[in-house]
């Protein structure tokens, strides 16, 4: 990890990482002196690993917003990276554009062959420009339904990755049409004849979010939120005050627990300590073999089953009270 | 008699309903600062007789253009709202929930019935904008489900007339995941061969758009009415600039190819029959034509 740049850290990791640099700092030293300081080293991770879950058990609504957000959180390109093999990536919607706020692409999972979609945001100020920090137009909607619709006809399963603060709110997206290409996505993923796993793992806001998220299972990460709306869009709305945003967060009930308790997740995937950014290659092993599993399940399930299920899935969601019935 | 002259008697039959409106009633039309009594609103379908702008209708009234006399009857009655959040901002999500009941009093954001359009059955969810402006909640979800669900059993046509401001923000996930729930019924729908008639009107914005509303066989907008994803105020705030002339209205949606037929309200029921027959059996106008296959 790059130690130099704290900016990039949030102020609940600081211990943490301040005691993990010491850690490094004193084998850097030890090693130059050839000194054997294996006994500290040990009793200070064993400390560091402590403090992470500690400091993790008890995450306030609005630090896992900062979690989802955080800088150094893996993207879909690097869950790619790390989970698929032979991907090749395509583009465009055959209609307007390639929207580079969304990848997709064909890939392989052992034996499987499989349709990647996923947003994508930037690291820095450049690829967050060009992927529009993750924010969809209408075309990149249209994208993902074009491949979806590929895997599809050739009997390919469908994973794909959420990660987005939202569509996008431009005059262009409207012009084209941005809330049909949402619909249209909600319409047809829901009756795709191929088995669909949907991962939240970052951001899950609003419809750019769900335009990638009806499918058989929904799972989110651990220190994934999910809403209708940008704590700092609620906040903006209802308390009429864009600073109310962790008060806004709290009432939203956007973590994974929350979702799960709402009956709207089928599973949380857990996070290595300190959260997915710490390290992005145990988080895609475990996300890897949740996939896996998942496919290995959903694939014996006859597709008209299956379809009725998943229509049954969203049917059931939903919170009321009815006269008359119990 | 022919149903174009059906229909204007179910007008004029809707329109003579209220003699007991004092003449001295008036408001200001929101769009040409014309004083309207409400007398000659009420004559007009509430559309200004100045300039054209169509002001809200209730929900009542729109049973009254809609539908055939005495044919609608509510279904799907009973279903409330249950603060599964616990979502409290200036005030408690429960109590506002309590106010518009009474205020409005109605259950949700939406009705719905069956009844019928020239003598043809259809399912249908009219949305009302005066609860909570009309935003989708689990209620709203569930209920237009059900009436999308009624269409399928009965092979017969869905109509949904939104306005909405969009998602109901207080229940948040749940409320985000009714768009799901509604356009999943809509594919079996299509799948089975059942038209789904989208009647916008304004406002229709935010999850409501990026839902039913947008995924008719077809779209129908009332004129001038504000229809998209994102709010005006927001997208200006993004681009930080001036929104084009006639951003999101219905014109600018025809021009753009979203909605197929922008119509009066007066003209309204007409469109929508004449939409209909063209799915049902030439023989017997309750029957839809089979699909293939
Ligand atoms: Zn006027």
């Amino acid at each position: 990890m790059d130690w130099k740049k704290k900016g990039l850290w949030l102020d609940f990791e600081m211990p943490i990482v301040e005691l993990e640099e010491r850690i490094q700092t004193l084998q850097d030293s030890a090693s130059v002196r050839g000194m054997d300081v294996n006994e500290e080293v040990e009793r200070l991770r064993a400390k560091a690993s402590k403090m992470g879950k500690d400091i993790f058990a008890k995450l306030e609504p609005w630090q896992r917003v900062q979690l989802a957000r955080h800088p150094r959180r893996p993207t879909t390109n690097d869950y790619i990276h790390f989970i698929f093999d032979d991907f090749v990536e395509l583009h465009g919607d055959r209609m307007f554009r390639d929207d580079e706020a969304i990848v997709a692409g064909m890939a392989s999972l052992g034996d499987r062959k499989l349709m990647v979609i996923g947003h994508q945001k930037g690291r820095d100020t450049k690829s967050n420009i060009r992927r529009n920090f993750g924010m969809a137009h209408p075309e990149g909607y249209r994208k993902a339904l074009r491949l979806m619709d590929m895997a599809v006809r050739f009997d390919r399963p469908i994973v794909t990755f959420i990660d987005t603060p939202g569509a996008y709110p431009g005059v262009g997206a409207e012009e084209r049409g941005q809330a049909e290409a949402i619909a249209r996505n909600l319409r047809e993923m829901s009756d795709m004849p191929v088995p669909i796993i949907c991962i939240v793992t970052g951001e899950g806001g609003s419809g750019g979010a769900l335009a990638l998220g009806v499918g058989d299972r929904i799972f989110m990460l651990e220190n994934s939120i999910y809403s209708v709306i940008s704590p700092e869009g609620c906040a903006a709305i209802l308390w009429r005050d864009g600073a109310k945003s962790k008060e806004a967060a709290k009432n939203m009930k956007l973590t994974a627990k929350d979702a799960q308790k709402l009956g709207v997740l089928d599973l949380i995937i857990g996070e290595p300590i300190g959260g997915a950014h710490r390290d992005h290659e145990a988080m895609s092993r475990e996300i890897k073999r949740v996939i896996q599993e998942t496919l290995a399940e959903l694939e014996v399930i006859p597709i008209n089953e299956l379809l009725d299920q998943r229509l049954q899935k969203f049917l059931d969601i939903g919170v009321f009270e009815e006269s008359g019935k119990s | 008699m022919s149903w174009l002259t059906q229909a204007a008697k179910g007008i004029k039959a809707l329109t003579s309903q209220k003699k007991d409106i004092p003449d001295n009633l008036w408001r200001k039309c929101p769009k040409c600062s014309e004083i309207l009594y409400h007398r000659e609103l009420d004559r007009n379908l509430w559309v200004c007789g100045s300039c054209g702008h169509h002001l809200p209708f209730t929900t009542e009234q729109y049973i009254g253009l809609l539908f055939d006399e005495g044919t609608w009857a509510e279904t799907h009655r009973g279903i409330t709202s249950k603060d599964a959040l616990d979502f409290k901002d200036s005030k408690r999500y429960k109590d506002r929930i309590k106010a518009s009941r009474q205020k409005t009093g109605k259950e949700d954001a939406v009705i719905t019935g069956r009844a019928q359009i020239g003598r043809i059955p259809v399912s249908a969810s009219i949305m009302d904008f005066s609860f909570m402006g009309g935003s989708m909640g689990s209620v709203v979800g569930e209920k237009i489900a059900r009436a999308l669900l009624d269409s399928l059993r009965h092979r017969e046509a869905a109509i949904i007339l939104s306005r909405s401001g969009g998602a109901r923000m207080q229940e948040s996930l749940l409320s985000l995941m009714q768009m799901a729930k509604t356009s999943a019924v809509l594919a079996r729908l299509r799948k089975e061969g059942i038209p789904f008639i989208s009647i916008l009107t304004n406002p229709t914005t935010g999850g409501v758009t990026a839902s039913y509303a947008t995924l008719g066989d077809i779209n129908v907008a009332e004129p001038g009415a504000l229809i998209g994803f994102a709010g005006p105020r927001v997208i200006k705030q993004t681009i930080g600039g001036d929104l084009p002339e006639g951003f999101q209205s219905s014109e600018f949606l025809l021009e753009h190819g979203m909605v197929d037929i922008i119509t009066e309200r007066r003209n309204l029921k007409e469109n929508i029959e004449r939409t209909l027959h063209w799915f049902v059996d030439n023989r017997d106008i309750s029957v839809l034509r089979p699909p293939r296959g």
